[in-house]
């Protein structure tokens, strides 16, 4: 027989080795599945690691992949820090890109266009993320469903635009027009996908790590997310805290959409993102709601889903095993987390 | 029991430990906090398996994985905290777990064993109340009830009389002496000497997860003695100068509350001069928590006025109470006072987190912070690695030190705890009285809520009984005894 025992005390290297335990878990469970489409494992992981981070346009690929993910992930990390259960980056990533697009069609000079576009992307955001939290400080409602749900109404709201008033008239495609061309994110390497968002994305994870561990609002968010009951006897408004949390969090997932608009596509179309606001919660959850951590592991799910791609061209690997694996991940980072508190005891039967 | 060992990582909490309890016996097991009482109970009741040692029941040995197992072998357990489902009646939670005939429930089975139990120790109840309906005192007996019910022969109880008023440990301990006289073995756990002294037969006591060693005649045995042997080295109380109280630095003026749960405040007037301390008393539940969290600015009252240092509370917010110069200490320290997941530091500096001292324009001084949290480590000989230490990896009584270390740095003109050592051993609980008296002489008013009528005899000037959410009276501590504070406690005597 096993039984859980509670650990007195969490060793440090576990920390990072947890995430890496899950990503291992992860690849030996999917193997079983690529063994099942009739291709080699070796072979198939192979050609995703090549396809994804073998050569230098290859790593552009997927960083310009990630960068989604890391604002998303970051959203994500923010929001649970404080216990605000955000699951609802998808429809702030959205509200975001919109919001962007709009800017970004109002001809002006670049650079202030560029800016436009990213305030009023991450205000869009946070508007939204601004919902839920409400519904929750206010009414007691669950936040989880009410952010959940409310991705369901914005996807369908931007479908309406796309396919009604926004309809791009020359194309005739259920797209909305292009932005100006003097709005779009300047590409940084030559011959590349990689544009400004990018490195915004990368500088903006230190950033938020330093607002997290160094600020007195982040102090707020991480005492209101462990003990609300001892924040608000210690003094902490834990209202405000929970919707300055959504207001940062909503935001950082509308810029998600104003990169995606401004660096990628120019303009905005119903899948405009394949999920990267739930796969914001993968990262977040693998970065173990570390801020620097949202880097790495941003790249990984990218990685994963640029290389499914080519595996599947070159393996006839349905693609759709990316997803499988960023499920797997996630649900082998929640048993892994489990091993923070717990470890697994033999209870001896023979004694 | 026969030398049982269990370790928990590096910490043996029970070594050797040989006990035993005969048929009619009362034995008292005593033991300051973390002294292996609990950890020993747990192992025969099967929650935790020894590394070593055995379990012999009637001189067989046997073996106790599981609660189950437990109660088959006769031995029944009254925790500290009840396991009673709320909703469901007396009788509904007597049946839990009790197989019934074909399928259906035996209530009529159930109700003449509740009334036989009812007569043989006067432990009556009526089956068809729900729970949630039934006083603390009531909710005890129940649970006692349950264990008998189920064929219990050894019933365990775990500190029974931290819930209960005076006059309400007189009717448990007389049912336990009936339970006794027909046979039953009963273990008490207590750290309080007078009620072990009052009602066993024999006694254990436990100090670092060793037999420190026996007493065969509780009665006659003083409880200086039983102390010595407790903590291993000779208690003297704090002796409590007398000291001249001057201006009123907290005064209540007619507040009553609604809109919270529990027991709300009925107009409670009080005032706490400088230099002096008040104590709250009061059997559990009668208004004392809500006491507490409108003076720490917890909840607003629906009526009444509070000054704090002659001025008016405007707003009742934690921060505008402190600001004001409060300070508190809360009942609850996991749960109110301290965020158990981060370090110690940071709950440290939780109240005045924004003030110059720890921030400037919204950034951190983690250096600032780490030197405050260092330095009161050390004044207050708080045991830890460390300030960046889990807060909830600390002793009780290092977790209340921290509490008070928190508060006393920034000088508060009042200063109000609740329940402020219940749960530590006694050497924390005397440095925490001392820093209430040092308080005192400086000046401080100091209000202290608490159950423990002893405590409060020892340290306060003047000591006001709450009952169903009024103060029924208040007596200088010259006038105060236990049992003139228990007579206001269960409200028979109007105004003292």
């Amino acid at each position: 027989m096993f039984r859980l025992e509670a650990r007195p005390s969490t060793p440090a290297w576990f920390n990072l080795a947890l995430p890496l335990l899950a990503i291992a878990a992860t690849l030996v469970l999917c193997s079983g599945l690529i063994a099942l489409a009739g291709a080699g494992v070796l072979e198939s992981y192979g050609v995703m690691f090549t396809a994804s981070l073998g050569d230098s346009y290859a790593i552009t690929e997927t960083l310009v992949r990630a960068a989604p993910m890391i604002f998303t992930g970051l959203a994500v990390a923010v929001a649970f820090r404080a216990k605000f259960w955000n699951i609802g980056a998808e429809g702030q990533l959205l509200a975001g890109a919109v919001a962007s697009c709009f800017v970004g069609a109002i001809p002006m000079p670049g650079p202030l266009a560029m800016l436009l576009m990213a305030i009023a992307g991450a205000a869009a955001g946070a508007a939204v993320a601004l919902i839920p939290a409400t519904l929750r400080v206010r009414f007691k409602v669950d936040d989880v469903v009410s952010s959940l749900l409310l991705n369901s109404v914005i996807y369908y709201a931007l479908m309406a635009l796309v396919e009604g008033p926004w309809k791009d008239s020359f194309s005739g495609y259920p797209i909305s027009p292009p932005i100006e061309d003097s709005a779009n994110f300047p590409v940084l390497i030559e011959g590349t996908r990689l544009h400004l968002g990018v490195v915004v994305a990368l500088v903006a994870a230190p950033l938020i790590w330093f607002l997290i561990v160094r600020t007195t609002l982040g102090f707020r968010i991480r005492v209101t997310g462990e003990n609300p009951e001892a924040a608000r006897y210690g003094g902490i408004n834990v209202q405000r805290v929970l919707l300055s949390t959504a207001l940062l969090s909503g935001a950082l997932a509308g810029l998600a959409g104003v990169g995606e608009v401004g660096g990628v596509h120019f303009q905005v179309m119903s899948d405009i993102s394949p999920g990267y606001g739930y796969s914001g919660i993968v990262v977040a959850m693998l970065a173990r709601l570390n801020p620097l951590g949202v880097v790495p592991a941003a790249i990984f799910l990218a990685a994963v889903m640029t290389g499914a791609e080519a595996m599947s061209r070159a393996t006839g690997v349905p693609a759709f095993l990316s997803d499988v694996i960023q499920g797997t991940a996630l649900l082998a980072m929640l048993v892994a987390l489990l091993f923070t508190a717990y470890r697994i005891r033999r209870v001896g039967a023979a004694k | 029991m026969r030398g049982i060992t269990k370790s928990f990582g590096a910490v043996k909490a029970n070594e050797a430990v040989d006990l035993s309890v005969a048929p009619g016996e009362i034995l008292g097991l005593l033991g300051e906090n973390g002294a292996g009482k609990t950890t020993l109970m747990n192992v025969l009741f099967g929650a935790y398996a020894p590394d070593a040692g055995e379990i012999l029941i009637q001189g067989r040995p046997t073996r106790i994985t599981s609660s189950a197992d437990a109660l088959a072998a006769g031995i029944g357990m009254v925790h500290q905290h009840f396991h009673l489902a709320p909703r469901l009646t007396v009788l509904e939670n007597l049946l839990i777990g009790i197989p019934g005939k074909s399928g259906r429930i035996d209530r009529a089975g159930g109700l003449t064993r509740l009334a036989e139990i009812g007569r043989q120790h006067g432990l009556t109840l009526d089956p068809d109340v729900p729970v949630s309906a039934l006083s603390v005192g009531e909710q005890q007996r129940l649970e006692i009830v349950k264990a008998l019910f189920r064929g219990a022969k050894l019933l365990i109880l775990d500190e029974p009389t931290a819930v209960l008023a005076p006059s309400e440990v007189d009717g448990l301990f007389s049912a336990l002496r009936s339970m006794a006289a027909q046979g039953l073995g009963i273990i008490f756990i207590s750290h309080k000497l007078n009620e072990v002294r009052a009602l066993t037969h024999r006694c254990t006591v436990l100090r670092h997860g060793h037999v420190a060693g026996r007493v065969d005649d509780p009665a006659n045995t003083t409880s200086a003695a039983m102390a010595q042997l407790m903590c291993g080295h000779e208690i003297v109380p704090p002796a409590r100068g007398s000291s001249t109280p001057g201006e009123p630095v907290l005064t209540l003026d007619g507040i009553s509350t609604s809109k919270h749960s529990g027991t709300a405040l009925r107009g409670v007037s009080l005032a706490v001069r400088a230099g002096e301390i008040l104590g709250i008393a009061g059997v559990s539940g009668n208004g004392q928590r809500a006491l507490a969290e409108v003076i720490s600015g917890m909840i607003s009252p629906e009526a009444g006025r509070m000054t704090i240092a002659g001025k008016q509370v405007a707003r009742f917010t934690p921060r505008e109470v402190q600001a004001l110069g409060l300070g508190r200490i809360p009942e609850d320290r996991m749960t109110t006072g301290l965020v158990t997941n981060l370090p110690l530091a940071d709950s440290m500096v939780l109240p005045r987190i924004g003030t110059s001292a720890f921030s400037n324009k919204g950034l951190l001084k983690p250096d600032a912070i780490r030197a405050f949290a260092e330095a009161q480590i050390k004044a207050y000989d708080i045991r830890c690695p460390g300030p960046m230490t889990r807060a909830g990896a600390l002793s009780g009584g290092n977790l209340q030190k921290a509490l008070l270390a928190r508060e006393l740095a920034f000088d508060p003109k009042v200063l109000v705890v609740s329940q402020p050592t219940r749960g530590l051993d006694i050497g924390a609980a005397r440095f925490i009285h001392e820093k209430f008296l040092d308080m005192r002489a400086k000046g401080c008013g100091i209000v202290v809520i608490g159950e423990d009528l002893e405590e409060l005899l020892v340290l306060c000037d003047r000591i006001a009984v709450m009952y169903e959410g009024r103060i029924v009276g208040t007596l200088d501590s010259g006038a105060a005894t236990v049992a003139r504070l228990g007579l206001l406690m269960t409200g028979a005597e109007g105004k003292a």
